[in-house]
């Protein structure tokens, strides 16, 4: 675990750099963890995906992966990845501040 | 010798994955492994070889068994396995198992796969000697391609042989 700055806030982070505690997330932070992940700037459509990502997380306690994450989102498979070319999931939770989703599949 | 296959923080960046066996549980794993590369944001290929072959054949990549005799990991007695049906029947068993964890069909799992960005290529050498030409696999196999222009696609990452 560490500590990291965004948008002037103080969170803590694991050693991958993804929220432990989703609460500390706010709106703000995502375009410096975007741009830290390697997306540059954050389109409607990385909303989407991200504003997704927090739904599902308070739903389940979990967020999705990339086929869940593409099935119940409408998001095709395609697009998410060329959305976030480093792993859309993985991508999109660190983004929205949620932990890193689980699942083989 | 240089190496590359790693980068400075330790993560695997690319992996090239050889399908060489046409059943069920051989194709399987190669292509849950493929997907979570991608998903890690790791660049993957494929390359089918011999019976793997049947993976991304149009005709055939319904119909992949599981393996009932030579198997012992299935616990069942190898007559028992080798009777009419029974490979069908752990098959259809399987697949409905998979269902329930929604692990997609090897047709479904394929053309996800694809879409990730991941490279699907056919071996020149097993397409010659089983008498096939690129008309007979999926519209998502990018090339029938030689060993050497495998090792060439394959260079600066890890390479799983299944």
């Amino acid at each position: 675990m560490s500590t990291k700055v965004y948008a002037g806030t103080a969170v803590t982070v694991d050693d991958d750099g993804f929220f432990a505690d989703p609460q500390q997330w706010h709106e703000e932070m995502a375009p410096q963890i975007a741009r830290e992940s390697g997306v540059d700037s954050l389109t409607p459509q990385h909303w989407q995906v991200v504003t997704f990502m927090r739904h599902e997380y308070a739903e389940k306690g979990t967020g999705p992966s990339v086929r869940a994450l593409s099935k119940t989102s409408g998001v095709s498979i395609k697009e998410l990845y060329q959305l976030f070319p480093k792993g859309p999931a993985k991508l999109a939770a660190k983004i929205a501040g949620i932990p890193k989703p689980r699942g083989c599949i | 010798m240089t190496s590359d296959v790693v980068t400075a923080n330790g993560k695997i960046e690319k992996v090239s994955i050889i399908v060489s066996k046409g059943s069920l549980e051989g194709v399987y794993p190669a292509l849950i492994m493929a997907n979570g590369a991608r998903a890690e944001g790791i660049e993957a290929n494929l390359f089918f070889t011999f019976f793997g072959l049947d993976a991304i054949h149009k005709a055939r990549h319904e119909h992949i068994k599981l393996a009932t005799v030579g198997n012992p990991g299935l616990h069942l007695a190898t007559w028992a396995g080798g009777l009419p049906g029974v490979s069908s029947v752990m098959t259809h068993y399987m697949a409905h198992k998979m269902g329930q964890l929604d692990i997609p069909s090897i047709p479904e799992f394929i053309e996800m796969i694809a879409d990730t960005g991941a490279g699907l290529y056919a071996c020149q050498a097993s397409v010659d000697l089983f008498g096939l030409t690129r008309d007979d696999f999926i519209d998502q196999v990018k090339d029938v391609i030689t060993v050497g222009e495998f090792y060439d696609l394959a260079a600066g990452g890890q390479i799983i042989f299944t």
